[in-house]
């Protein structure tokens, strides 16, 4: 009898260009994505070696992390951002490298500008120097961020050597519950995983409810997997996956789709075939989550209050949470709902893409956000800015006070002039509510659009199965 | 990259669980586009707290660094080792790391190594309490050892990654030698793989 496989086995066989024994596997890499902020050193390093980079048509490039998303027509103020992005401009025309370049309708965040286009497939395996690339799982495919000395060996070789990770499925049953989305599935699996639950690991997401899913959604569950440590995350491709990706410019089409579906159709993970790992979520039981502390993990339900170190077993457990509420400015046994907020940040490669717009704009119409409130939409890309537009959904978030941006990584990071001053808190659309993640001294807390939009309103959060 | 043997000295006992990586080098340093000079940006917002233990002068220059479980995590920024490499540190001791952090650096030379909590918990309180406490660190036997105590410990490390530090070895350079293999890859691999030429026309449909 055959060996029954997962999907993440089946995946890194088909790329194997050299094992042995005490080595890591030499991985062929079908995609590498590159931005402005992680690639300068890896450019330079190649230019110093006198190397070419070996598969330009296998890489592209885009600038997203560092853009200033207001006033692209004018001149950069920032000398240090203007100089990475005209770096990435030099670096693409000299080793012949795709850009989708500040002012290209295309540009957006990297994780975004390769699934809307089709050039995210399953089976593939992607690469990018960024931590949030098993975006790209949600399609069937294996996709990592790497540092940028691996950058620089994709580069040069198109592949990586890599040691085979372990195995993990997480099961998600049921269905999604009225106003929760996937992002509060994702921030449930971290909570139950903790920030390190997935290290060595790659993970399927599986069962009913991630099935459910539409692809957009899925692509935020997929994004938000290193936050619980793992290497990547992925989902099997099925019907979802086929139909989104069909007619889009850069998936294969006529013949080549038939043929494309059926190795796709291929690669699920065999029945009886064993993981290393396995948890069960119950789906339906998901509420919506509030992020309160400085780690994706830290998030409870929305009618739930700030836990406290007495929540916590361990002395290192109670230590951190001592710390994360000195940080947060939060007592414990705080209701969540009591917590007022200064900014609102919708977008991200979390969650930037159409579907957020839309749903973020559903609570929004015909309202105002809080006066004590700033609050800002940056699309995740150019076409995603585009399609919202020709929606209206621009008017919407305008007219209730928000402003409404270009395309780039914005406020999730900070390295813009998007950032939050010392004290301020947001409910952000984001990935990461590390200490100081959306600028110094600035209190993220992280939740779905339409909590987002629903907080904008309100001036603290609030239920959106309430409203 | 240079080769490691060993490594003694002084350890700096940074006790925090899931240090991330926008701590340990904040992205308004990520806009430079030079590869050193990352040293005075490490842990920039904590070396503002004055008991922050990279401003205890005890510690200075120590090449080891004793760290909590899940050092590392976060974003991909390899910047982040770049400041830790830059402010001396060779080697550092957790009892976890995040998997992306290690390769970073795996890749730049220096050691990461994991030791029991128990173990990390007592080099942390030795450190604190006896700031000049010696440790050595030994890679070809995979020891770490408390300089006069007979306290030491032995060390898991992947074959390859040992034998690319003791033998100060480029990756990309072994990965070049199997031009043969990589090439064979490449042309039994599918054509139906999609390719990224097109991204050079403006293939954009709108609507």
């Amino acid at each position: 009898m055959d060996v029954k496989k997962t999907i993440i086995e089946k995946i890194w066989e088909q790329h194997i260009v050299r094992s042995h024994t005490g080595e890591p596997d030499l991985l062929y890499i079908d995609l590498h994505l590159v931005h402005e902020v992680t690639s300068p050193q890896a450019f330079e390093a190649l230019r110093l070696t006198d190397r070419p980079v070996r598969r330009p048509d296998l890489t592209l490039a885009t600038v997203d992390h560092n853009v200033p998303t207001q006033g692209r027509d004018l001149p950069n103020p920032d000398p240090l951002s203007t100089k990475q992005i005209e770096t990435m401009q030099k670096n693409a025309a000299e080793f012949g490298i795709p850009l989708w370049d500040i002012f290209d309708t295309r540009q957006g965040v990297v994780h975004i500008i390769a699934p809307e286009h089709g050039l995210t497939q399953p089976g593939m395996t992607i690469v990018c120097g960024d931590s949030h690339t098993s975006t790209h799982g949600a399609f069937g495919s294996l996709a990592f961020g790497i540092g940028t000395s691996e950058v620089e060996h994709v580069l040069a070789t198109q592949t990586l050597p890599q040691v085979p990770p372990e195995t993990m499925s997480v099961e998600v049953t049921g269905s999604l519950s009225p106003g929760v989305t996937s992002k509060d599935v994702i921030l449930a699996i971290i909570r139950r995983m903790g920030v390190d639950g997935g290290v060595g690991r790659v993970i399927e997401y599986r069962g009913e409810l991630i099935e459910s899913l539409s692809m957009e959604a899925r692509m935020t569950v997929c994004n938000m997997t290193i936050e619980a440590g793992a290497r990547a995350g992925l989902i099997a491709p099925d019907e979802v996956t086929f139909e989104y990706l069909k007619g889009r410019s850069m998936a294969p089409q006529g013949e080549a789709w038939d043929a494309a579906v059926k190795d796709w159709s291929s690669l699920k993970t065999d029945n009886g075939a064993e993981f290393d790992h396995s948890i069960v979520l119950n789906g339906s039981e998901i509420e919506p989550h509030v992020t309160w502390g400085t780690t994706p993990a830290q998030s409870v339900p929305i009618s739930g209050r700030v836990p406290g170190p007495e929540d916590f077993t361990t002395a290192a457990g109670k230590e951190t949470a001592e710390r994360a509420l000195t940080y947060m400015d939060l007592e414990s046994g705080q209701r969540i709902e009591d917590i007022n907020i200064d900014r609102v940040f919708i977008g991200s490669c979390t969650n930037g893409r159409i579907e957020d717009l839309r749903e973020a704009a559903s609570v929004l119409k015909g309202k105002r956000i809080s006066e004590t409130v700033k609050a800002m939409v940056v699309p995740g890309s150019g076409p995603v800015k585009i399609q919202a537009e020709a929606e209206g959904l621009d008017s919407i978030f305008k007219n209730a006070g928000f402003e409404w941006r270009d395309p780039g990584c914005s406020m999730c990071l900070g390295m813009n002039p998007d950032i939050l001053l010392p004290g301020e808190r947001s409910a952000s659309t984001s990935n990461r509510n590390f200490e100081g993640r959306q600028g110094a001294g600035g209190r993220t807390h992280l939740v779905s659009p339409t909590m987002a939009a629903a907080a904008a309103v309100a001036g603290h959060f609030v239920d959106i199965r309430e409203i | 990259m240079k080769t490691i043997e060993s490594i003694q000295g002084k350890t700096i006992p940074l006790n925090r669980a899931d240090v991330d990586t926008d701590q340990i080098m904040p992205k308004q340093f990520l806009k430079r586009i030079e590869r050193s000079g990352y040293g005075p940006f490490a842990f920039y917002e904590w070396r503002k707290e004055e008991s922050f233990v990279l401003n205890d002068s005890n510690y200075t220059g120590a090449p080891i660094m004793l760290a909590q479980q899940n050092f590392g995590c976060g974003s991909s920024r390899e910047h982040a080792v770049w400041g830790l490499e830059d402010i001396g540190v060779q080697a550092i001791l957790a009892p976890s790391f995040a998997d992306i952090f290690r390769n970073n650096c795996s890749k730049v030379g220096l050691l990461t190594i994991v030791l029991d909590q128990s173990d990390i918990d007592y080099l942390m309180s030795r450190a604190e309490e006896l700031p000049d406490s010696q440790v050595r660190i030994d890679l070809s036997s995979q020891t770490v050892k408390l300089e006069g105590s007979d306290w030491q410990r032995s060390f898991e490390i992947d074959p390859f990654v040992k034998h690319r530090l003791l033998n100060g070895l480029d990756d990309i350079g072994i990965t070049m030698q199997y031009e043969d293999e990589i090439s064979n890859y490449e042309s039994s691999r599918s054509s139906k793989k999609p390719d990224t030429s097109s991204a050079f026309e403006d293939t954009m449909k709108v609507g």
